[in-house]
């Protein structure tokens, strides 16, 4: 892993991206990491588009702005991709991570000429088939994990492990599906050729 | 052994206060400061803390319980923003003028209008006359220690002053960021027990609080409230050395950053230090000599300290998150060259008003003002000082 990593989230409200962003924070700084989760607050409603940010890092991270050069973005709904200039500020050498069953061509296209790697996860398919409901976020943050490299897939999946028995308590029939999803997810993000 | 940890700057508040403990805490909910009490609430409710929490119905009303407690000889908290804080403007004198050592949460936020819910310093600014010790904060941890210590300074016999510790709505309020907990008991021991001189419920000693104070006596109160601010200085130091005795953490007025040999330097305030480190380093790595001074103590203002610290650079440029409108610069610009001019200081220095309603503080924008303190240093012309960075054009 690099020294600092820093991610950006795009999402709509009600789909988690800002949770998934504090889950992503949580999981890397137990693995000993120096870690910032925080969303940029707008005018918060549901659907509206919103931005969530990491920061990962081996040392203290003092820097308290919003992140503009992103080694890695991910986007939680592609209806934004016509309409957010997602590929802002990303690394060349970075990667864009989409949930969406567009082809590639189309990718191409709505990216702005994004030269950097391309992945995709139809987390809809995954969130369907585990939870039985669309909640996207859960396979997104496994689809990150896997593209970044923050840390392996087993030590996502043992301190997701706990995260959500300490989260589902009361609903512990959702703990082992969201495990299902994490799991189907780390298989199922691909690179676009 | 510290506790790992990873939490907001506002779950950090809500922890201090639970190891605290406060016998009242009275609040009413306000954007970004509302899950303080909110996490309080919760720990008054599973029983984590024995506090009477006052669910107030407005911020007047939350100070004036405050007030009241603290009268009555207990220790009382509260915590707000913004607008919350303009209208408890009322009894935040009234606080200060009693010497009631009352311990705030001011968690950073623009005073409208129009409406804005994000963050500058305008609500902590409009009360830096008011009577209180005002301590700023860069991260969750340091909003998490300067309450630890808050209650020593506030409640020392040589002070008696209410005290808040302010830190930037959402930037750090709503950032979820490693931190270093102490345990609940180190924290207890710390804090100590409060032991009033003098308090409304002492049956052995009946006094009245708060009376008419006319031409006769209300000079020296205030001339009295005035020695305590100048005696909260040395408190100040005493508090932060027990504190890194406890934690190895070190405080004092204001932290140094890279100021020691530093040619050009900037002085702010919360989480804007943060990112200045960030750009800080960067600069030395390509030779530039840059420097930081951090002000953690607002008031009382160490004016020789910070005119001794800056003698040595050859210009500084000074943020300030509010405008004063006043058009001559921020109301830390001001106190700052006013300290720099009473102690024979004549290093350039320049203002920049900047985040107000919560506009981003880049990287960027920070290196350009080294750029621009460069270019004072080269040709000797300062121009405007009173100027603007991340505004639109």
């Amino acid at each position: 892993m690099k020294d600092l990593i820093e991610i950006r989230w795009h999402g709509r409200g009600g789909q988690g991206a800002k949770t998934a962003s504090l889950l992503l924070a949580d999981a890397a700084f137990n693995t000993g990491k120096f870690i910032q989760g925080f969303p940029e607050y707008g005018p918060e409603r549901m659907g509206a588009p919103i931005t969530a940010y990491n920061r990962i890092s081996n040392h203290p991270i003092t820097i308290h702005s919003n992140i503009y050069e992103p080694d890695y973005v991910v986007v939680v709904d592609d209806t934004l991709l016509e309409s957010v200039p997602v590929t802002a500020g990303l690394k060349e050498d970075g990667a864009i991570i989409i949930n969406t069953t567009k082809d590639a061509n189309y990718l191409k296209k709505v990216l702005n000429g994004y030269h950097g790697n391309i992945y995709t996860i139809d987390a809809r398919k995954v969130s369907m088939e585990t939870l039985g409901k669309y909640f996207p976020n859960t396979p997104m943050l496994a689809a990150i994990v896997k593209v970044s490299g923050v840390m392996t897939d087993q030590e996502l999946l043992d301190d997701m492990k706990g995260s959500f028995k300490h989260k589902f308590a009361k609903k512990p029939e959702v703990i082992e599906p969201n495990m299902k999803a994490l799991e189907i997810a780390l298989q199922e993000v691909h690179k676009v050729q | 052994m510290s506790i790992r940890e990873r939490l907001s700057g506002n779950e950090a508040a809500a922890i201090a206060m639970k190891q605290i403990n406060p016998d009242v805490v009275a609040a009413f909910p306000i954007t970004p400061s509302t899950e303080i009490p909110q996490y309080f609430s919760t720990f008054v409710n599973n029983g984590a803390v024995d506090t009477e929490f006052v669910a107030v119905e407005s911020e007047h009303s939350a100070m004036s319980a405050c007030v009241g407690a603290q009268a009555a000889g207990g220790r009382a908290m509260t915590a707000t923003s913004a607008n919350g804080l303009s209208y408890m403007w009322e009894m935040i004198y009234i606080a200060s003028s009693m010497r009631l050592p009352i311990v705030m949460s001011l968690v950073n936020r623009a005073v409208s209008g129009p409406l804005n819910i994000h963050n500058d310093h305008s609500d902590a600014m409009g009360v830096r006359d008011a009577g209180w010790i005002m301590l700023f904060s860069e991260n969750n941890q340091e909003a998490y220690d300067n309450l630890v210590m808050a209650h020593r300074i506030a409640e020392h016999k040589d002070v008696l002053l209410p005290l808040m510790v302010c830190q930037d709505g959402f930037i750090t309020s709503h950032s979820i960021e490693n931190i270093e907990l102490i345990e609940d008991d180190k924290v207890k021991e710390f804090v100590g027990k409060y032991t009033p001189e003098h308090y409304l419920l002492n049956q052995k000693e009946p006094i009245a609080m708060g009376p008419l104070d006319l031409q006769a006596y209300l000079f020296e109160h205030k001339k009295q409230q005035a020695d305590a601010m100048c005696k909260a200085k040395q408190v100040i130091l005493d508090v932060a050395k027990d504190f890194e005795k406890m934690t190895g953490r070190k405080y004092s007025f204001f932290e140094e950053y890279k100021l020691e040999d530093a040619e050009i330097a900037i002085v702010c305030m919360n989480s804007t230090a943060g990112t200045t480190k960030f750009v800080v380093d960067e600069l030395r790595a390509k030779g530039i000599k840059a420097g930081l001074l951090k002000l953690r103590v607002f008031r009382p203002f160490p004016a020789e300290e910070i005119a001794k610290a800056l003698s040595h650079v050859k210009a500084v440029a000074v943020f300030d998150k509010a405008d004063s409108l006043n058009a001559a610069g921020g109301a830390l610009y001001t106190d700052v060259t006013s300290a720099m001019y009473v102690n024979k200081n004549q290093v350039p220095c320049i203002n920049y008003i900047y985040g107000i309603g919560g506009r981003d503080t880049k990287a960027n924008d920070i290196e350009a003002v080294f750029n621009d303190l460069q270019e004072i240093v080269k040709t000797g012309d300062i121009q405007n000082p009173y100027r603007y960075m991340g505004l639109r054009g």
